[in-house]
C-alpha cells in the first residue's frame, strides 16, 4: 500500500464543562491511502462527527482537541496556525456535510461560491474561475449549468445543492474528501445518484475519502476499509468485505443484526435488539463502555477498558472475541444478508 | 377482508398557493383490516404524511370519503372528532416534539383517559402501570419527566399514550426514522410484539423500505400524491410491477459485502407538485416510458389477488 495520505494519531477530543472535561473522543488512531475509503460508522455520540470536524480544524467550543497529531500529506495540522489551516481546507482536504444549506452561503449565487473556492486557493483569474465553475456545475451533473451558475442555493432542490457541494469540495482537486453523513438527508433514489457521483469523482482524481456514516448500508457498498465507533472510542476496524463476512465485535456484530434487510417474502425474523442506549458522556461506564449492553459480557470487561488488538484482518476491542464466536448471532446474519 | 377498521375513498387534499393549487393528495383509496399493518412508503413531498394527518382530521380533505369502523367521519364535527380520535392515535417522528416536557409521563400516558372521562383516578393510575409495563418501561417511569429519557424510550412514551384508549388504529408517520439502529430495532420489535397481543392495527408510513417491509403485511408505493403501487409484502418485493417501485428496491444500500456497486436506478429529480407531469407522473423519471405515458393516466388496476399497480407497462416488466 502507498504510504497514507492522512494519518490520525492517538487524537483525543474533549469537551470542557463546568464539571471537568468530558472526554469525546479517545486515542483514536487510522490512516487513510490516496484513493481510498475508510467509513468511519457508529451511532449517535460516538464521536464520528466531531472526528470528521477535527480533521478540518473546526472542532467548536467547548470541544477541544487535546493531544494527537493528525497529518495531512506528512504536514501535522494540529500545530498549523488558522491561515495556515485556510490555506488547506479546500484545496488538500474538502468536505461535505449533510446539510448544505448550513454550508452554502445563502447571499452568494451557487457559482460565485465554486469561484470564491477556485480564487481563495489558486492564481487564476476571475473569468477562468467563472469558465471552471459552470465546467464542475457541469460535471456534477447539474442540468443547464450556465444558467444554474446565478441561481441562489434556496432555489435549488437537496439533491442539487448537495451536488453544488460537491463541487465546491472538488473544485481544487483536494487529496482527501471528509464526507460527514452526505446523503442522510436526500430521499433513497437521490442518495443513490449522488454516492454514484462522489464516487465517479474520487476514482478520476485519485482522492482518498473518510465516509462518517449510520448508515452500514452504505458502507457495504462505497468503503474499501470500515472503522466502527462506539462511545468515543474505536471497537473494530477491518476491510469492509471482512466486516460483513465475519464482523468480531458483539457491538458490530449487534449492529449489523439491528438493520431491518429487504428479504423476499419470507418469514418475518425478529430483529436483534441491542438493549438500552448508548452511554451519555458523563455517565461512562468504566471499562468497556460496551459491557453494559453486551451479551457477552464477563466481570473482567468492566475492569478495564479492552486493548485493540489484531483481530481477523484488522483490529478489534474486545476480550470476548472467542466467546462471541460460540454462538451464532451476528455471523449467521451476516452471511444471510 | 373482514370489515375494514379504516377507510378512505378517492381522498383529495389541495393546498392552495401563489402558483396554483398543490394537488398533496390526489385520489387515494386504502382500507386497513382489524389487526393488520399496512405499510405506506415514498419519498418526501409524495404527500404520505398529508395522508396520515388528514385520516386523523388535522388537515381537512378537499374531497374524499373516510370511513372508521364503518362510520362515514368526513364531516365530523369538532367535537364529534373526539369519537375518532378514541378510534384513531397517531404516533410523530420526533417524540421531543410530541410530548410536553413539562407533565410527567404518566399524566402524559393519562392524557387521553382523561380527555375521555375514562375511569376513576386509581384506576387510571393503574392503566398507565399497564401501559408502561406493555411498551417496556419502568413503572417508576410514569414520576418522571419525558427529558430525563432517551429517543427510543420517549418513542415508547408516545406509543403508550397512543395505546392508552384501546384504539382500533394506530397511525405512525415515521416512527423510528430519528433513532439510531440500535434502538430501532427495539421499536420495531415492540410495535410488532404489540399487535399481536393487541389486535391494533397499524397505518406505518416511513421513506425507509426496508423498515416498511420488515413491519408490513401489505405495502402501498406514493408518488407525487397517488398510490401507483399496493401489493401484499411478498409480492411487492418478489414481482414489483411499477417502475418506480423497482427504482426504490434498486436504491437501497444493502449491507453485505461483495455486492457488485449497481448504478443508481434513477436519473432526474422528483418534478414539482405545483406542476406535476401530464399523463403518468412518473413518466419524466421512468427508464421504460414510451408515448402513451406522457398523455393518458394509468389507473390503479389489478394485477393479481393481492396486488394492484398504476402502470400501462406493468404486464411488460
Amino acid at each position: 500500500m502507498s504510504p497514507p495520505i492522512l494519518a490520525v494519531e492517538h487524537l483525543n477530543i474533549g469537551f470542557a464543562t463546568r464539571r471537568g472535561r468530558l472526554p469525546a473522543v479517545h486515542d483514536l488512531s487510522f490512516t487513510v491511502a490516496q484513493g481510498e475509503t475508510l467509513a468511519i460508522v457508529g451511532e449517535s455520540g460516538c464521536g464520528k462527527s466531531i472526528t470528521a470536524l477535527a480533521l478540518l480544524g473546526l472542532v467548536p467550543a467547548p470541544g477541544q482537541v487535546h493531544g494527537g497529531a493528525i497529518r495531512l500529506e506528512g504536514h501535522n495540522l494540529l500545530g498549523l496556525g488558522e491561515a495556515e489551516l485556510r490555506r488547506l481546507r479546500g484545496a488538500r482536504i474538502g468536505m461535505i456535510f449533510q446539510d448544505p444549506m448550513t454550508a452554502l452561503n445563502p447571499v452568494l449565487t451557487v457559482g460565485e461560491q465554486i469561484m470564491e473556492a477556485i480564487l481563495e486557493h489558486e492564481p487564476v483569474g476571475a473569468p477562468a474561475a467563472r469558465a471552471r465553475a459552470i465546467a464542475l456545475l457541469d460535471r456534477v451533473r447539474i442540468p443547464d449549468a450556465a444558467r444554474r451558475f446565478a441561481e441562489f442555493p434556496h432555489r435549488l432542490s437537496g439533491g442539487m445543492r448537495q451536488r453544488v457541494m460537491i463541487a465546491m469540495a472538488l473544485a481544487c482537486a483536494p487529496a482527501v474528501l471528509v464526507a460527514d453523513e452526505p446523503t442522510t438527508a436526500l430521499d433513497v433514489t437521490i442518495q443513490a445518484q449522488i454516492l454514484e457521483l462522489i464516487d465517479e469523482l474520487k476514482r478520476e482524481n485519485g482522492t482518498a475519502m473518510v465516509l462518517i456514516t449510520h448508515d452500514l448500508g452504505l458502507v457495504a457498498e462505497h468503503a474499501d476499509r470500515v472503522l466502527v465507533m462506539y462511545a468515543g472510542r474505536k471497537v473494530e476496524e477491518r476491510t469492509a468485505a471482512a466486516l460483513f463476512a465475519n464482523p468480531l465485535h458483539p457491538y458490530t456484530r449487534g449492529l449489523i443484526a439491528a438493520r431491518p434487510r429487504l428479504s423476499p417474502g419470507g418469514e418475518r425474523r425478529r430483529l436483534n435488539e441491542i438493549p438500552g442506549a448508548v452511554p451519555g458522556l458523563d455517565a461512562m461506564p468504566p471499562g468497556c463502555a460496551f459491557a453494559p449492553r453486551c451479551s457477552f459480557a464477563v466481570p473482567a470487561c468492566s475492569a478495564a477498558p479492552p486493548p485493540l488488538a489484531p483481530a481477523g484482518d484488522g483490529l478489534a476491542a474486545c476480550i470476548r472475541i472467542g466467546a462471541a464466536d460460540e454462538t451464532a448471532i451476528g455471523r449467521r446474519e451476516a452471511i444471510d444478508a | 377482508m373482514p370489515d375494514p377498521v379504516l377507510r378512505i375513498e378517492d381522498l383529495a387534499v389541495r393546498f392552495p398557493g401563489p402558483r396554483g393549487a398543490v394537488h398533496a393528495v390526489d385520489g387515494v383509496s386504502l382500507a386497513l383490516a382489524p389487526g393488520e399493518t399496512l405499510g405506506l412508503v415514498g419519498e418526501s413531498g409524495c404527500g404520505k404524511s398529508t395522508l396520515a394527518r388528514t385520516i386523523i382530521r388535522l388537515i381537512e380533505p378537499s374531497a374524499g370519503r373516510i370511513h372508521i369502523g364503518g362510520e362515514d367521519v368526513t364531516h365530523h364535527s369538532r367535537h364529534r372528532l373526539r369519537d375518532i380520535r378514541r378510534k384513531v392515535q397517531m404516533v410523530f417522528q420526533d417524540p421531543f416534539a410530541s410530548l410536553d416536557g413539562r407533565w410527567t409521563v404518566g399524566a402524559l400516558v393519562a392524557e387521553p383517559l382523561h380527555i375521555h372521562g375514562i375511569g376513576a383516578r386509581a384506576e387510571r393510575r393503574a392503566r398507565v402501570a399497564e401501559l408502561l409495563t406493555q411498551v417496556g418501561l419502568p413503572s417508576g417511569a410514569a414520576s418522571r419527566q419525558p427529558h430525563e429519557f432517551s429517543g427510543g424510550q420517549r418513542q415508547r412514551i408516545a406509543i403508550a399514550r397512543a395505546l392508552a384508549l384501546n384504539p382500533a388504529v394506530v397511525v405512525l408517520d415515521e416512527p423510528v426514522s430519528a433513532l439510531d439502529v440500535s434502538v430501532q430495532a427495539q421499536i420495531l420489535n415492540l410495535l410488532v410484539d404489540l399487535q399481536q397481543s393487541l389486535g391494533v392495527a397499524f397505518l406505518f408510513i416511513s421513506h425507509d423500505l426496508s423498515v416498511v417491509e420488515y413491519v408490513s403485511d401489505r405495502v402501498a408505493v406514493m408518488y407525487l400524491g397517488k398510490i401507483v403501487e399496493l401489493a401484499d409484502r411478498a409480492s411487492l418485493w418478489d414481482r414489483p410491477a411499477h417502475p418506480y417501485t423497482r427504482a426504490l428496491l434498486g436504491s437501497v444500500p444493502r449491507a453485505s459485502a461483495g455486492d457488485a456497486k449497481r448504478k443508481a436506478p434513477l436519473t432526474g429529480e422528483l418534478p414539482s407538485p405545483f406542476n406535476p407531469p401530464s399523463g403518468c407522473r412518473f413518466h419524466t423519471r421512468c427508464p421504460i416510458a414510451v408515448a402513451r405515458c406522457q398523455t393518458a393516466e394509468p389507473a390503479l388496476r389489478p394485477l393479481g389477488p393481492a396486488h394492484q399497480a398504476a402502470c400501462h407497462l406493468a404486464e411488460a416488466a
